[in-house]
């Protein structure tokens, strides 16, 4: 079968999201603990640098370091970046600008976002404060901005500190969301598209003739793409299977009782098994060769198992190369 | 080799053989990976004569946040031919380190041919968003500062310190997509607006288009290049760099692993002729000519650099194999390719290219 004219490419909204738990280690735990007391820490390297926010190792000679020091809250923007369409997630909603800010009492910057009523009121040099956050947990995002400061702030230098604070934060969950649409390409949009009318398309490669089930649009043998569709079944033929003794976790498969069976199913015309539950049959009467055919469920998207034809089963050597 | 002035730096020479790219554009819903991926492959194995299984070392480099699918390259290997089994790695990262990978599997003896390949697509997120997930977790990405937002600090840096102007900046995209004219594979080219900030000091025309594409090359040791290439691309040096994450440890208006990057793959040791440069933004082209001592008379970026196409993870395999072409093509005896990866030019990479010369 070729079909007369491509579907339309297929899209779907596609979420990622993962929070990922991390572990912070002593001085990452004493920065960030701080943070929330309201106190920012750096740390002293062998040669007398304060580095805010501070590192684990020294990324000059590599050495560990460990001497916490108290800086200040205040400091001076060393460059900046007005950003007029906050992203979601960006520290500020309104419009702001990106610092780097060296705080009195360090030598490297930090990264943050300034409160200013726009990219006129900022400038390199300028002198600028944290802004703390309301409700504080022990993360960057305690420090809610920067703001302009003030005269008679006063000029902080870096005064030893031992970084011990009660019930220290020791983790962050880094969460994360990110928005995908996904399109599947030419070759699984027919393949969907197909599905959609209870059939199961699938490609032949033009080369080896070997028909793929779902097609992904390439021959991994061969390299080159399947481009002459074909519909294979609806029948097949089971090539080898499995019992499964652990009922479903998942909301969507509650219902289905075990014992059962899943099984590598063979379509005819197909060029390699796909994988199906097989229902309808005793599960211990499930066997290699047994012809078994979809069954579709009102509304569903694909078949939701295979049951037995009734037909003789097939011969060994029509599958073996299949399983 | 008689009559050439090449260095011999490595036990093995290794020459670029044959370079192919998709055309970038900004959406390609109608193909999956291994669909944009697979005539790039064709076309640059049929540039050689060789066949898929006659390949010693396949190298990728791809990204799955680009997607938002888990192992998404083993998808693209189906467009390879990767069975019966193949000699295979990959690289979560720019296809120029996927690149380096081939070489030195070529320079240990094991491979006398390779084919590298990368790409990205872009268009099924959001970019800017997506590469926050590359920064340091604990202070930078729960910030979510964007890419864009990362090179605007850097060019303000570079204005601050006198290096350049918001016109500056501004010839620098003109040049880029007045060059990629020439270039049919370009995603933007000619007169493009500069449009409003983005995030400022750096406009739209500062910005490199968002878009998916694909490129592959093909490595080839010594006496193989020479039979399969009429004028092998040589790698007489490559080296890549890292400095540190933290963007306030750097000072942001040099790039010192560039330097040391081409230190040591030979960049200094005689003139270079052409330069293709990953430089996304076109603040980040200045920092790079100065870490490389680019003089005016190097033709910087005439396939129009990533300003005028900058699909990921393939943007910098682009250039090398841009480069390479140049030399294939007899434009250029000596070029000096670059790749980037991270925020404000964080990692380096620096391959030199020779031709042999009558």
């Amino acid at each position: 079968m070729t079909a007369a004219s491509p579907p339309e490419i297929l899209r779907a909204p596609l979420v990622v999201e993962f929070p990922f738990t991390r572990s912070l280690g002593p001085v990452q735990s004493a920065f960030l603990t701080g943070l929330r007391e309201g106190v920012v820490l750096g740390v002293t390297t062998a040669d007398g640098k304060v580095m805010v926010p501070p590192v684990e190792y020294d990324p000059v000679t590599a050495e560990e370091i460990r001497d916490l020091v108290e800086v200040g809250t205040t400091g001076t923007v060393t460059t900046w970046a007005w950003n007029g369409s906050p992203r979601r997630n960006q520290p500020l909603a309104t419009p702001f600008a990106w610092v780097l800010v060296r705080l009195d009492g360090a030598d490297t910057a930090i990264l943050h976002a300034l409160d200013a009523p726009g990219p006129e009121a900022v400038s390199t040099g300028m002198r600028v404060r944290v802004r703390w956050a309301g409700e504080r947990t022990g993360a960057i995002t305690d420090i809610a901005c920067f703001e302009p400061a003030e005269e008679g702030d006063p000029v902080a230098r870096a005064t030893p500190h031992g970084g011990e604070f009660a019930d220290a934060v020791t983790g962050i969950v880094a969460e994360a969301r990110l928005d995908y649409t996904y399109s599947p390409g030419r070759a699984q949009t027919a393949y969907i598209a197909g599905l959609s009318e209870q059939k199961t398309i699938g490609e032949r490669c033009p080369s080896c003739h070997k028909v793929y089930v779902p097609p992904r649009g390439a021959c991994p043998t061969c390299g080159v793409a399947t481009t002459d569709q074909v519909e294979v079944g609806p029948a097949g033929t089971v090539t080898t299977y499995c019992i499964v003794n652990i009922k479903a976790a998942h909301t969507a498969n509650l219902g289905i009782e075990v014992p059962y069976v899943y099984a590598h199913i063979a379509l005819d015309g197909a060029g390699l098994a796909l994988h199906g539950r097989i229902g309808g049959i005793p599960y211990d009467q499930v066997r290699m060769g047994l012809r078994v055919e979809p069954v579709w469920t009102e509304g569903g998207r694909y078949p939701d198992h295979y049951r037995p034809t009734g037909e003789p089963d097939a011969d060994y050597d029509v599958y073996k190369e299949l399983i | 080799m008689p009559g050439t002035p090449r260095t011999r730096r490595h036990a093995r020479e290794v020459a670029v053989i044959a370079f192919a790219q998709s055309d970038h554009l900004r959406r390609t819903d109608e193909l999956s990976e291994v669909e944009m991926v697979m005539p790039v492959l064709h076309q640059v194995l049929a540039q050689t004569g060789l066949k898929a299984g006659e390949i010693g070392f396949t190298c990728s480099g791809s990204s799955d946040y680009l997607a938002g699918r888990a192992f998404s390259f083993t998808m693209t290997l189906d467009g390879v031919g990767a069975w019966p089994p193949i000699s295979e790695s990959h690289v979560e990262m720019d296809g120029a380190w996927a690149l380096y990978e081939a070489w030195v599997k070529i320079q240990t003896g094991e491979a006398d041919t390779a084919l590298v390949y990368s790409y990205g697509k872009s268009s099924p997120g959001s970019v800017r968003d997506v590469l926050t997930r590359q920064l340091d977790p604990y202070y930078l990405a729960p910030l979510w500062p964007d890419a864009v937002a990362l090179a605007a600090l850097q060019a303000q840096a570079l204005i601050d310190a006198g290096e350049t102007d918001e016109a500056g900046l501004a010839a620098i995209g003109a040049r880029s997509r007045a060059a990629a004219s020439a270039n049919p594979h370009a995603q933007l080219t000619g007169a493009v607006p500069q449009g409003d900030y983005q995030v400022a000091p750096l406009r739209t025309g500062d910005c490199p288009p968002v878009g998916d594409g694909a490129a592959a090359v093909i490595l080839a040791a010594g006496d193989v290049a020479r039979r399969l290439c009429g004028r092998p691309a040589w790698i007489t040096g490559i080296d890549h760099r890292i400095e540190a994450h933290s963007l306030g440890l750097r000072d942001l208006t040099d790039s010192p692993s560039t330097r040391i990057a081409a230190e040591h793959a030979g960049v200094f040791e005689g003139p270079v002729d052409t330069a293709e440069l990953h430089a996304p933004f076109s603040s980040q082209e200045v920092v790079l000519r100065k870490a490389l001592g680019l003089g005016e008379g190097v033709s910087v970026n005439l396939s129009g650099g990533a300003l005028a196409a900058n699909p990921m993870m393939a943007a910098g395999l682009i250039r090398i194999g841009e480069a390479a072409a140049r030399i294939h093509r007899g434009e250029s005896d000596r070029a000096v390719a670059h790749a980037t990866s991270g925020p404000c030019l964080q990692q380096n990479l620096v391959a030199v290219l020779e031709g042999d010369r009558a």
